[in-house]
């Protein structure tokens, strides 16, 4: 007895008690798939987005044999309208009812906003893959709360800086008067006034009002030298088929984030040709990464991919790198979320990270519109972050 | 804002109010002359609004012909619906009428996504239609906008000479102010219902159609062009089409006008409209009381 001493035998003992212990509880662990609440928008103006997010998603899993961190993936389903009104019972339906380890969603910012509340007072994991809302990773920003998107400022600041250059000094803005709309106007105004340019007015409807021909009567009169529009989906579609039915297009160019132009072009057709715009994604970046990405989501789903797809591709890639740091254990949830922050994702859109407040820290883009295309012209900001304004907790 | 300008933004307020009338004027007709609360109203412009989408391409340029036959589709389709639903509803109290067209608006909802799916859709104005005439040198106008408008126009007279010189019409009048007494001098008052109700449906849904290529075709569009058309209805007065047709323009005016000048607040100005009105009228501008 030499060689061991009392406490390394007691030691071992522990330690062969404890495999024999945890071992069945762990294959069990690893069984029990992990519960995905996708909290997206089925029906309304959104609907399309909602899908391309979801098959983004589902399509990464996918390529990893259907399984993160070594655990199978169980979906559950809620569409949210996108009313924000009905947010909180939906994203509760999906929390108290389904009891889902992770909460993806969503499109419209209004309703993200409201399942980032829920998402902070039940201290469940929410990846939000679209809704750009500023205070999401600004003012509300929490350990839990991620997001493989965009901050509304993100696009709309960069645009605001390509408008300057360009040498316009007297824009308008257009958009539905809702977070996303407000928050990218003013993002646009706030690099474009830094660049020597000056905001007149901002026109605002109701959402998603798509009546337009009154506001475009107003910028025809007021003749800026160019116009700033947030739109999205069918309300995309529309305004820019409007401006161009108006003539306006002819003397004064329209600018805006790539929302503008994107999974909205084979409805906007030659109305949308050669429309500049700024986002964080493009048709043709023709990196080995996203030829890829692109052919595989074409093979599964028959359509081709955009920003959205990316974007729920991305959250799964996120989820997935925290999932393995903890091999599936997603109760770890400190490892999880630390996983999480200090991965570098490998997007189809070019490798990004997550700034302090988990907003993506990225190149935005800008494209131009060639058929159904939007194609990219060059880097409008090289890895620019969101400020995260009033962000306090990380 | 000069004049030019005003007189763009008084021909957008026209054309809006204009489009407003077809839905509510159905909506009026029925809620004015059978009682019936049919919240279900809007899901029939968005009928129309797919049905324009769904037959457009085999018209191509007929585009005329594509209205009418889409008229004559939905109003057999009001027809029948009076006939399985509606008919069961009259005797029934306003909560068990709202339920029930509740329901059938989801109903309408579901098969829409089942036949057609949740896509936004665009519809191609005409070729004859399209493009756009220059107005006071601000801004061209798009030519489709003018025909709505004419189209409306139109229907509106023609609206006005079967309610006011017929036979039909007098019948109608009759049942929006007194229903009892139309029973009484022994009318079919169940065939008079259906016709009426058929019209209401086909209405709605050649609003919707003539929307369709000015306003993109996506799922909910009924749920927004319905709450606007009880603004108008009760405006107006319940059961008054020419109180339809003024409240449908001051709508019009109030949305076109607040959202050029009170951006912000321009979600709340019909609102502000009706209760101002009803403050003032409260049984509305054309009141025939039943």
């Amino acid at each position: 007895m030499k060689y061991f001493s009392k406490p390394a035998i007691t030691l071992s003992i522990a330690v062969a008690v404890a495999t024999l212990s945890t071992t069945p509880l762990a294959v069990a662990q690893s069984q029990a798939p992990i519960k995905v609440g996708f909290m997206l928008p089925a029906t309304g103006t959104f609907a399309s987005l909602g899908n391309m997010i979801e098959n983004g998603f589902k399509l990464y899993v996918n390529e990893q044999g259907g399984k993160l961190g070594g655990r199978e993936i169980q979906y559950f389903k809620v569409d949210d309208e996108s009313d924000p009104a009905k947010a909180t019972d939906n994203v509760n339906k999906l929390i108290k009812r389904d009891q889902v380890d992770v909460l993806v969603g969503t499109v419209h910012s209004g309703v993200a906003l409201a399942m980032a509340k829920v998402a902070r007072e039940t201290n469940t994991l929410l990846i939000v893959p679209n809704a750009g809302a500023d205070v999401i990773t600004g003012a509300m920003c929490a350990k839990n709360i991620f997001r493989t998107s965009f901050s509304n400022w993100q696009p709309a600041y960069a645009m605001g800086k390509v408008a300057a250059e360009r040498g316009h000094k007297k824009a308008m803005t257009i958009t539905w008067n809702y977070a996303a709309g407000t928050e990218s106007v003013k993002g646009f105004a706030e690099a474009f006034e830094k660049g020597g340019g000056k905001v007149t007015q901002s026109l605002t409807l109701p959402f998603p009002n798509v009546e337009y021909q009154a506001l475009l009567t107003e910028i025809a009169s007021q003749k800026p030298d160019a116009v700033y529009a947030f739109f999205a989906g069918g309300g995309a579609v529309k305004f820019v088929k409007d401006y161009v039915a108006a003539g306006l297009n002819k003397t004064i160019p329209l600018y805006g984030p790539g929302f503008l132009t994107d999974g909205t072009l084979e409805a906007q057709g030659a109305a949308a040709q050669g429309m500049i715009t700024t986002l964080h994604y493009a048709d043709n970046l023709n990196t080995p990464r996203d030829n890829t990405f692109r052919l595989n989501f074409a093979k599964a789903y028959k359509t081709n991919a955009d920003v959205y797809a990316v974007q729920g591709y991305d959250a799964a890639q996120l989820l997935a790198s925290g999932l393995k740091a903890v091999n599936g254990d997603i109760g770890k949830r400190d490892q999880l979320v630390q996983a999480m922050r200090s991965t570098t994702v490998d997007s189809p859109r070019g490798k990004f990270t997550l700034s302090p407040a988990h907003n993506p820290i990225q190149d935005i883009y800008l494209r131009e519109v060639k058929g159904n295309n939007n194609e990219v012209k060059g880097v409008a900001m090289k890895a620019l972050a969101d400020p995260a304004r009033g962000c306090k907790q990380l | 804002m000069d004049i030019s300008t005003f007189l763009v933004q008084c021909l957008n307020s026209i054309q809006y109010g204009l489009l407003l009338f077809l839905v509510a004027s159905g909506l009026t007709l029925i809620f004015g002359i059978m009682g019936v609360i049919n919240l279900a109203h809007g899901s029939f412009y968005m009928i129309g609004a797919y049905l324009a989408f769904s037959i457009a391409p085999f018209f191509g340029n007929h585009f005329i012909a594509m209205l009418l036959a889409g008229v004559a589709l939905s109003a057999l389709f009001g027809f029948f619906l009076e006939w399985i639903f509606f008919s069961y509803l009259y005797q029934r109290d306003h909560l068990q009428q709202v339920l029930m067209t509740y329901a059938l608006i989801l109903v309408f909802e579901e098969l829409r996504s089942i036949l057609v799916g949740n896509d936004v859709h665009g519809v191609k104005a005409p070729d004859w239609l399209s493009g756009g005439v220059s107005l006071g040198g601000i801004m061209t106008y798009p030519i489709y906008n003018l025909f709505a408008s004419a189209a409306c126009i139109v229907v509106a007279i023609g609206l006005y000479l079967v309610v006011n010189r017929t036979r039909l019409g007098m019948m109608i009048r009759a049942g929006a102010s007194n229903r009892d007494m139309v029973r009484g001098l022994g009318i079919n008052i169940r065939l008079l219902y259906r016709i009426v109700f058929a019209a209401g449906v086909a209405l709605a849904a050649l609003a919707g159609m003539i929307a369709a290529p000015m306003a993109s075709v996506y799922p909910g569009m009924g749920g927004h062009v319905l709450i606007v058309c009880f603004v108008v209805v009760v405006i107006g007065g319940i059961g008054s089409i020419s109180g339809a047709l003024i409240a449908s323009l001051l709508v019009g005016f109030v949305d076109t006008f607040g959202k050029v000048f009170f951006a912000q607040l321009s979600g709340i100005g019909i609102y502000v409209l009706m209760a101002i009105i009803l403050i003032w009228r409260p049984e509305g501008l054309r009141s025939k009381g039943y």
